[in-house]
């Protein structure tokens, strides 16, 4: 499929990656020719030098062939008016444009058809959404939610004195009085599908696919102690602290921002009167400590600087912050960062860009395609959920005798509301829902794809 | 420097190497030449052993391959290529002299055309059809065709750029296309319709069918070998206007024709390159015909046949070429000199011929003017265009670095072929002949002579020279850096 990228910033770069392993064509435009490359260097994919609210380059890239349109500049009324006047020369092109102000999101929506727009994206708002639904339930490094919020898969990290050390996966109902399913396991930094007769060990981090109902039940046979989350201290005060100190303070949990720039303290504090904004530098450790760091639930380092959230998160781990989220936003590959302790890694962009790359895969194929698509392990693997329609094989055959490509497990089957964890006599039927985990590294389009025929 | 991975691209090379030598073979079977047939297999069998067993004992588990990897990729194959290319000319001992078969190779394969042979119609026609042949090979490029057909470096990787841009001739080759692979399809598809359509002309003007296959793969790589002693001189006028037409539109820029397929015109016709080039052959045609129909009337009697000869000339120097209908070495010294030239400016970027090219000469001249300018006005901000669009400044220093590393290089080869003891012009001419792509030179490497005339030594200089004239100059010259080859340079 032709996609066109405007805009080479960060969620442009992720993009690039992330599309281009799916073997589309790729025009990617920007107004630095530097950046540009950069990557044309890196992807094979046609960079456009240019302003790319102007028709006269996008029809360089091209514009009348392609299909899709991705406004990812770093202003917002950039990506508008590209994704309006892209729709004025080739009326048939679906639009997706980057929108983070608050104050635009709105009214984007109501507008998208004079916009012209299919979907917008806001990588910070997605990012607050991710971290407030982890402290809702501390104890999970991830939560990636399927069939309408009734399954989530979560991240779990095995220290040595859990009780799930060591233990078969074919006798784990037993221990955790619960019935919860393992896709995947990160063991040594490589991602893995376990069988029956593997046991876990310690410093796994497995991927349990569980309906929402039992995660409380599954915390409490893990002896996780969830305590609530009532005090957040958050450093940097940009669009996402101010996304999640709202949602934080809507469910009653105390935010504390500490943020350098006056001038943005002054803005916070009136745009969030029920936070306590703090002027001082996040970046020392002097501030964190006075501002009662030992006694705070949660510490999320959003600074613009990954090298500082780093820092900050292993000073408050150090100091024995139960839980700290770190944003990433310069790396593609965070699995070293887990050696070293930090767990909870947000990157935006990575976020937003599984949702488009999903968006992408059901243009490419409109009925069958996936419903949802998280990217779990650090990207290593994805897990997918289908809709089970009259074109599925094997439907109605118990799974033990459905032959499934390597590497894939099905780890849910939703039938009519009600959640089942698969086992071998389990079988799903047309209307069901069921989630796939896939670590083969090839993309699966539709759910046919992960049958051996 | 990902070696494993090189070496597995090299035996890609090698492989299709040897499928590419199977038409010569067969002709050579037709012919019932069992000698050179023999020779063919030896080779094909050979070659693509070595390429088979690399591809088999050599496993990359490294993917990483970036600018260096490209050139060095690049240079090392198109050497490789050359030497095994020149087996069939010397176990067939058509060429007895393993020397001088490379050279004869890496003439045909960089599309130069010149040649170490005085008497070609006695070769066999396997042999002059895998002569001809080379020049097609080398004229887009055997890395661009393996990137047509396969993906070299793993599907959807952009290291595959670095291949391309390594073998393209120009200062900033690129892709029209997203994918590279699309890209080398057109310019094949391209390639081998104009081919075509040039062989169709040939033929329907009575050249006999070999011929015409060997002279349309001249023309269209712009190499210049010729299947006869006289080159072109003993063909009809209408074969040799034909030839010409041919070549100036294999010296214009595949983009060009790219954009006539999306009938983009107005770009097409705005194009500065396009205009420059179509501007100096106009130019020098006009001139040369006044020179030579004034100063040897008893040669031209009429302006017509003056006109004819300056225009196939003009454009088989300026393309780079070097087909010869006459022997331009007794015209007029202002006419040889315009052809000198000519030899230097050459075709544009991004088409089958060598030389400078004609865009980095009209950068280099707009960048005179503007350092002109600014010695008068020193604050006067100056922006540099080429098709309405500003020039990258890194673009314009890399073409100033690649005229000095251009003139020494020629200096250079100037000052080793001397010693051979020839005269001067003869030895300037020759650098200048093999290291723009073109073939004959003036004097004793004139249109009606032979580079036989040079020693062992100046032979692979000149063969040097030509592989750095096609490949524009790095490719082979990283290959001589000690740094490229350090573990952690």
């Amino acid at each position: 499929m032709k996609i066109i990228i405007a805009g080479d910033g960060k969620v442009g770069h992720a993009l690039t990656r992330l599309l281009s392993q799916e073997g589309h064509e790729l025009v990617v435009i920007d107004s630095d020719p530097e950046v540009l490359e950069n990557n044309s260097q890196l992807f094979d994919v046609l960079p456009i030098e240019g302003n790319c609210v102007t028709m006269k380059t996008l029809s360089e890239a091209q514009v009348e062939e392609a299909e899709l349109l991705i406004a990812a500049t770093n202003s917002d009324e950039i990506n508008l008016l590209c994704c309006f006047t892209a729709r004025k020369l080739n009326p048939n092109l679906h639009t997706i444009a980057r929108v983070r102000s608050l104050e635009y999101l709105h009214q984007c929506y109501e507008m998208r058809e004079d916009f012209g727009l299919s979907m917008t994206i806001n990588p910070e708002g997605n990012a607050a959404k991710e971290i407030f639904r982890l402290l809702q339930f501390p104890g999970f490094l991830k939560r990636e939610t399927f069939a309408k919020g009734r399954v989530e898969i979560v991240e779990l990290l095995i220290p040595g004195d859990s009780v799930l050390c060591g233990v078969q996966l074919s006798k784990l109902s037993d221990v955790l009085k619960c019935k919860v399913l393992i896709c995947a396991v990160v063991r040594d930094g490589n991602v893995a599908i376990l069988g029956g007769n593997d046991t876990i060990k310690e410093n796994d981090h497995i991927y349990v696919t569980a309906p929402t109902n039992v995660l409380s039940t599954l915390l409490a046979s893990l002896n996780i102690i969830t305590k609530k989350t009532k005090h957040v201290m958050i450093i940097g005060g940009g669009r996402i602290s101010h996304f999640l100190a709202k949602s934080l303070i809507s469910a009653g949990i105390k935010v504390k921002i500490i943020e350098q720039d006056e001038e943005r303290c002054r803005l916070l504090s009136r745009q969030i009167p029920e936070a306590a904004i703090i002027n001082a530098d996040g970046s020392s450790q002097e501030v964190l400590d006075s501002e009662g760091l030992a006694q705070t639930n949660a510490l999320v380092a959003l600074t613009g600087l990954d090298e500082i959230n780093i820092i900050m998160s292993l000073y408050a781990a150090s100091r024995g912050v139960p839980q700290v989220f770190t944003k990433v936003n310069r790396m593609e590959s965070t699995g070293f960062l887990e050696d070293i302790g930090i767990n909870r890694i947000i990157n935006p962009e990575e976020l937003c860009s599984a949702s488009i790359v999903q968006y992408v895969r059901a243009l490419q194929n409109q009925t069958g395609a996936a419903v949802t698509l998280h990217h779990i392990a650090g990207g290593r693997a994805e897990a997918l959920e289908f809709r089970v329609n009259e074109g599925t094989y094997f439907t109605n055959t118990p799974l033990k005798s459905v032959n499934i490509k390597k590497n894939i497990l099905i780890s849910c089957i939703s039938h009519k509301g009600k959640t089942v964890i698969p086992d071998g006599n389990s079988a799903f039927t047309v209307g069901d829902t069921i989630i796939v985990v896939n670590a083969t590294g090839t993309p699966i389009l539709q759910l046919n794809d992960i049958f051996n025929i | 420097m990902n070696i494993k991975l090189i070496s597995r691209i090299i035996a890609m090379i090698l492989l299709a190497e040897s499928v590419l030598m199977l038409p010569s073979m067969f002709i050579a079977i037709s012919d019932g030449d069992m000698k050179v047939a023999h020779s063919f297999m030896i080779t094909i069998v050979l070659v693509a052993a070595i390429g088979l067993i690399v591809l088999k004992f050599v496993k990359n588990t490294r993917k990483d391959f970036y600018a260096q990897e490209g050139l060095v990729t690049t240079g090392l194959s198109w050497i490789v290529m050359s030497l095994f290319g020149a087996l069939p000319f010397f176990i067939s001992k058509q060429i007895p002299n393993y020397i001088n078969a490379v050279f004869e190779t890496v003439s045909g394969f960089t599309t130069t055309g010149a040649s170490i042979l005085g008497d070609v119609e006695s070769l066999s026609r396997g042999i002059l059809f895998w002569r001809s042949f080379t020049h097609w090979i080398g004229g887009m490029g055997m890395l661009v065709f393996l990137l047509a057909v396969i993906p070299v470096i793993g599907k959807n990787s952009g290291s595959n750029v670095y291949l391309l841009r390594a073998e393209s001739p120009g200062p900033s080759p690129g892709k029209f296309t997203p994918k590279i692979h699309h890209t080398a399809l057109i310019l094949y598809g391209i390639y081998f319709a104009l081919t075509f359509l040039c062989f169709c002309f040939l033929l329907a003007g009575g050249m006999p069918v070999f011929d015409s296959m060997c002279t349309a793969f001249g023309t269209a790589g712009t190499g210049g070998f010729g299947v006869k002693n006289t080159s072109l001189a003993g063909y009809s006028a209408y074969l040799q206007n034909v030839t010409t037409v041919f070549m100036l539109l294999f010296g214009v820029n595949f983009n060009i024709y790219y954009l006539l397929i999306l009938r983009k015109f107005s770009s097409v016709f705005k194009d500065e390159e396009l205009r420059a080039y179509i501007f100096l052959v106009f130019l020098s045609v006009v001139s040369i015909s006044l020179n030579i129909y004034v100063s040897m009337p008893e040669t031209y009697g009429t302006f017509r046949s003056a006109l004819h000869e300056a225009a196939f000339q003009v454009s088989s120097i300026m393309t780079t070429t070097g087909f010869s209908t006459c022997d331009f070495d007794l015209w007029p010294s202002f006419s040889k000199s315009i052809l000198l030239v000519l030899m230097c400016v050459g075709a544009c970027a991004g088409s089958t011929g060598g030389g400078m090219k004609v865009i980095r000469i009209s950068l280099l001249f707009k960048s005179i003017k503007r350092n002109t300018i600014k010695a008068i006005h020193p604050r006067q901000v100056w922006a540099i265009q080429v098709n309405e669009r500003v020039v990258d400044e890194k673009i314009i220093n890399g073409t100033h670095a690649y005229l000095s590393v251009y003139c020494s290089i020629c200096l250079i080869s100037f000052l080793l072929i001397s010693l051979d003891g020839l005269t001067t012009g003869t030895n300037l001419s020759a650098v200048l002949a093999c290291f723009n792509n073109i073939g004959p030179g003036i004097e004793l490497v004139g249109a009606s002579r032979n580079y036989s005339v040079y020693g062992a030594f100046s032979k692979i200089i000149l063969s040097l020279d030509m592989l750095l004239g096609r490949l524009e100059i790095f490719p082979i010259l990283l290959l001589f850096n000690f740094n490229t080859w350090k573990r952690h340079g």
